[in-house]
């Protein structure tokens, strides 16, 4: 039997070994140095790891040879610029990440035991976040570029597995957090099992696990229609679960909310981008021409996704809960462009994936700048007046908001004109009034907590803003830059994504 | 247009302290701001209907957005109206940011911001550019009423951006209907008058006219899109309110015919007669409403309504006098309003009250507040000598010749406009003074300064329009040509 070496083609796939030797020299950091360096150590292998992996996914943006890795990945316009939207959203979440004092002194104890307080009292840290986190990104850096659906899957494994862990290591209200990485854990799994049956129909379909292949049996329409829909719908559950899309949302509010801030921040925004990353990939090719059999369904879900997301907002007092509403929302405002199905709607969804990103890492910092005595503070009634406290965090509060509402001069303006023009054009229109009413709705929530932070006086109950850390203040200045940036100047990045963003088949 | 903004930054950088010299350089300003703009009236070519002081530089290439400004006739008079309020309205509420939420420096801040969007929004020749700037106008707006106003002011404030945004939102769908459509037809664009060449089916062009036009309803308001009006003018401070009615609306009515007629003619036309009934029970409704008000701020926020009613008539009822009458009246209303609002608030201040049985016998107190409140009451009426009478008879005029039913009932507005006026000066100014007014002040200095200039732009304008009819008339004729009407023939009415 001959053997053939694999062509790994590793100037590829440097940024993600990068983030992988990194995640493991920062276990070893973790077994084998000092426990006073490593925080320190750790956030700067870290930092360095994703700002490298940055430098060469732009240095590779306009590399010749398209696939890597015997063709499971490919890299593209469209995956150069996802890969770099993760990274500088996981930079400014490692930012938030630092701050260790969101984290449980020891994850392994049991919330309230002895053990427990004795971690407290010698001042013990978790700095096993920061090897979880580089796993993760490199799942996420993974996810779009796959190009078939094995890849995709280990990719999927790869970002959840840490994602699930770091849910649970939350230092206030440890049960609440613990029971949110739980349910995100067996949902998560649940919808993995979907995936791989999908999977596995798509295959029967067309005899073939590669996209092309998918792509080529679309195309020549050989095989048996009835594998192809319910793999599509299988494979569709697993994706849609992971962007939160109403019917599979019901983990995102309570995991949202339970999760340690810092993760819950760096979830919601690089998530996105990986989960968005891949379903446009896969939808836009290998699907594109069987288009009849899932426009209608993610129609639908789209609709139900982006009412229903507004909707329930409007209810929520507890600001990390309406941020996740706010994010389901948000993910049917993106499905809009991926039933667009034209390059309009994948430049669109791009430009919204990164400036809805960095707009959620910072509105998220803010959250975790909110404190009382016993930690953060998330219930809205306690955030009144803080306009009259605290006016520049109230003030970069309300920038985010209104960025996320779509407010013009914000770069969620811009993203929702460009993604509902994109699905205008290729004849949604049903899709897009449904989405100008929910952004309607949505604003409606954006600005009562305006109104609440600026408009009612404050409640004395030792409610304060904590002094941000330095890293806090970078990221929520970079994002507040980035936001308005976005609004008044976008022709710069619009015309980048536009030079780079086709998919190659 | 830049100047605002440099003056808004100028007063960011004053220190919180400096509440004084924050005042002044606000003043100064819109000050510059104005003569600047009376400059450029004077530089304006009169017969020429085409843009003009036209600069455009590109913005976002990839959307084919340009930013893109110029004015014709329409745009001059209501930027000039613009300009000139703004420093009256510093002037006028030189005490008005204390007792705020924030600092007097945000609301000087504030008012030069939107100073800025009211230059931009009247002279945007692109769409986008346009519809950006009517968006992000109401943020400064919004926060005006809720941190300076009294009352009931965040809910206000939440009411008026609430009912705003979505009207904004409903002419997004519009716009990105346009975009698609101009890039079907020869390439993405958001010119204005490369896309009144794009061509529609008749149901696209009524959808998408409707997104234009309720959005423009909202603001202007009209019955029924107008119940925000009286509580966001009744919890705004006054000068706020000036700008808010005075200027802010007047984007709906210029909107109109800015957006609504030239970029949809046919669906203008479709709709015309649902549009005249609509105004015509503003007209009424809002008189009637007004009437019945107690409180002085909400009867000026109804008496409003009842005048956008009598605007959106003139706006469609397709005739070049109509149109011109529109137009004038937009002018007018915004100095009437201003007057009414400013004088108004004084006695509000004053009184610390705004029941109009809470005054009685100012005449007598304070002569120069009473006579003042006495010529503005009189504006608003439109009792010929004063400018609005011109504006409101052209618009009745113009309508006649078309739809002389319309205009009939319409008539019935004026004889109400006198009941809703004379009733509350007759309560507030004659009579027996009421107890605990012996005491007010009259006007100082400062408010005669301010106030002058209105009332001698109401009555200079109410004897001599035709400065601002020969820049009006040339701009009304062009719309009313592109639309592809003609004036119907004077009839005697028994045809």
């Amino acid at each position: 039997m001959e053997f053939t070496t694999p062509v790994l083609n590793y100037t590829l796939l440097s940024p993600i070994l990068i983030l992988l030797g990194a995640a493991l020299i920062t276990v070893l950091v973790e077994a084998f140095v000092s426990k006073a360096l490593r925080p320190i150590t750790q956030l700067s292998i870290t930092l360095g790891a994703l700002v490298l992996a940055l430098v060469q996914v732009w240095r590779i943006r306009n590399e010749q040879s398209m696939t890597a890795a015997m063709g499971s990945v490919i890299i593209d316009g469209p995956a150069v610029l996802m890969q770099a939207s993760i990274l500088i959203i996981s930079i400014i979440s490692v930012f938030l990440i630092a701050d260790t004092e969101h984290f449980t002194a020891l994850a392994a104890s049991l919330p309230g035991s002895d053990e427990e307080r004795q971690a407290v009292q010698s001042g013990n840290q978790v700095t096993e976040v920061y090897p979880l986190t580089l796993f993760a990104v490199s799942g996420m850096l993974l996810f779009p570029i796959s190009s078939d659906l094995i890849t995709l899957f280990v990719a999927l494994e790869m970002l959840s597995l840490p994602l699930y862990l770091m849910a649970g290591l939350s230092r206030r209200r440890r049960l609440a957090s613990q029971e949110s990485a739980l349910k995100y854990f067996l949902l998560g799994a649940f919808s993995s099992a979907f995936f791989l049956f999908g999977a596995a129909f798509l295959y029967g379909y067309s005899a073939s696990v590669t996209f092309a292949g998918i792509r080529d049996a679309v195309v020549g329409s050989g095989g048996n229609d009835v594998f192809l829909l319910i793999g599509i719908s299988f494979l569709s559950v697993g994706l849609l679960f992971k962007v939160g899309a109403v019917p599979f949302h019901a983990w995102s509010p309570d995991v949202y909310q339970g999760s340690p801030t810092p993760v819950t921040a760096f979830m919601a925004a690089a998530t996105k981008v990986a989960a968005f990353g891949a379903m446009l990939r896969i939808y836009y090719t290998s699907f594109a021409n069987a288009q009849w059999s899932w426009t209608p369904m993610l129609t639908v879900i789209a609709i139900v996704t982006m009412v229903f997301g507004s909707l329930v907002a409007i209810a929520q007092r507890d600001v990390k809960r309406m941020l996740a509403y706010s994010s389901i929302a948000h993910a049917g405002f993106l499905l809009t462009g991926v039933i667009a199905l034209n390059k309009a709607g994948l430049e669109a969804s791009i430009f919204y994936l990164f400036a809805y990103g960095i707009a959620t890492v910072g509105g998220f910092a803010i959250v975790t700048l909110v404190r009382d005595a016993a930690g953060e503070v998330t219930d809205l009634n306690r955030w009144k007046g803080l306009g009259k406290r605290s006016p520049w965090v109230a003030t970069a509060f309300a920038g985010f908001l209104l960025s996320f509402a779509g407010i013009p001069l914000t770069s969620g303006f811009i993203g929702k004109f460009s993604i509902f023009s994109a699905a205008y054009e290729s004849g949604a229109k049903s899709v897009v009034i449904a989405g100008v009413l929910s952004s309607a709705i949505a604003a409606f929530f954006y600005i009562r907590v305006i109104v609440l932070m600026f408009f009612t006086d404050p409640v004395e109950d030792g409610t304060s803003v904590e002094i941000p850390s330095a890293l806090t203040s970078l990221s929520v200045i970079f994002a507040m830059i980035v936001t308005i940036a976005l609004g008044v100047f976008p022709a710069p990045v619009l015309n980048l994504i536009s030079d780079l963003a086709t998919f190659i088949r | 247009m830049a100047l605002p903004i440099i003056g808004s930054i100028v007063v960011a950088l004053l220190p919180k302290t400096k509440e004084t010299l924050a005042k002044q350089v606000a003043l100064i300003t819109t000050l510059i701001v104005a003569g600047a703009t009376i400059a450029m009236a004077v530089n304006f070519q009169r017969d020429n209907v085409d843009l003009q002081f036209v600069e455009k530089y590109s913005w976002i290439p990839t959307f084919g957005i340009n930013f893109a400004v110029g004015i014709d006739g329409l745009a001059l008079v209501l930027i000039l109206m613009s300009t000139v309020l703004a420093p009256i309205v510093v002037l006028a509420g030189w005490n008005e940011a204390h007792g705020g939420r924030w600092s007097v420096k945000v609301f000087y801040i504030l008012i030069l911001v939107l100073e800025t969007m009211m230059i931009g929004v009247f002279a945007a020749t692109d769409v986008f550019l346009f519809y950006v700037i009517f968006e992000a106008m109401l943020i400064p707006v919004y926060f005006l009423i809720g941190g300076y106003g009294s009352g009931q002011r965040s809910a206000a404030a939440v009411k008026f951006l609430i009912y705003s945004l979505f009207g904004g939102l409903l002419m997004l769908a519009s716009i990105i209907g346009l975009y698609v459509m101009s890039g079907a037809q020869g390439g993405h664009t958001f010119d204005l008058q490369a896309l009144s060449q794009l061509e529609m089916s008749s149901t696209t062009q009524n959808f998408l006219f409707l997104g234009f036009f309720i959005a423009f309803a909202i603001k202007a308001p009209l019955w029924p899109l107008h119940t925000w009006l009286p509580d966001a003018a009744d919890s705004a401070t006054p000068g706020t309110s000036v700008l808010l009615l005075g200027v802010l609306d007047k984007v709906g009515t210029f909107g109109m015919i800015r957006y609504c007629l030239t970029l949809f003619p046919d669906a203008s036309k479709t709709f015309t007669p649902m549009i005249l009934v609509l105004s015509v029970i503003s007209i009424v409704y809002g008189a009637f409403l007004a009437i019945g008000q107690r409180d002085l701020k909400r009867l000026i926020a109804f008496t409003s309504i009842s005048h956008f009613g009598f605007i959106t008539m003139g706006i469609f009822a397709m005739t070049s006098q109509g149109q011109s009458g529109a137009t004038l009246y937009m002018f007018n209303h915004g100095f009437s309003t201003a007057a009414l609002f400013l004088v108004g608030g004084w006695m509000i201040s004053r009184r610390g009250s705004s029941t109009i049985a809470d005054f009685g016998g100012l005449q007598r107190v304070t002569p120069v507040m009473a006579w003042s409140f006495f010529l503005a009451g009189m504006s608003s009426l439109a009792l010929p000598g004063m400018s609005s009478f011109v504006s409101e008879f052209l618009v009745l005029v113009g309508t006649f010749t078309r739809y002389p039913v319309h205009a009939v009932i319409a008539t019935f507005g004026i004889v109400l406009a006198a009941l809703y006026i004379l009733i509350p000066v007759q309560k507030a100014l004659h009579g027996p003074t009421t107890a605990g007014n012996e005491n007010l002040s009259d006007l100082n200095l400062r408010e005669k300064i301010a106030i002058a200039p209105v009332i001698a732009i109401i009555i200079a304008l109410g004897f001599y329009p035709s400065p601002l009819l020969k820049v009006i008339n040339p701009a009304s004729a062009h719309v009313i040509a592109q639309m592809g009407f003609t004036d119907p023939a004077p009839t005697n009415g028994d045809k």
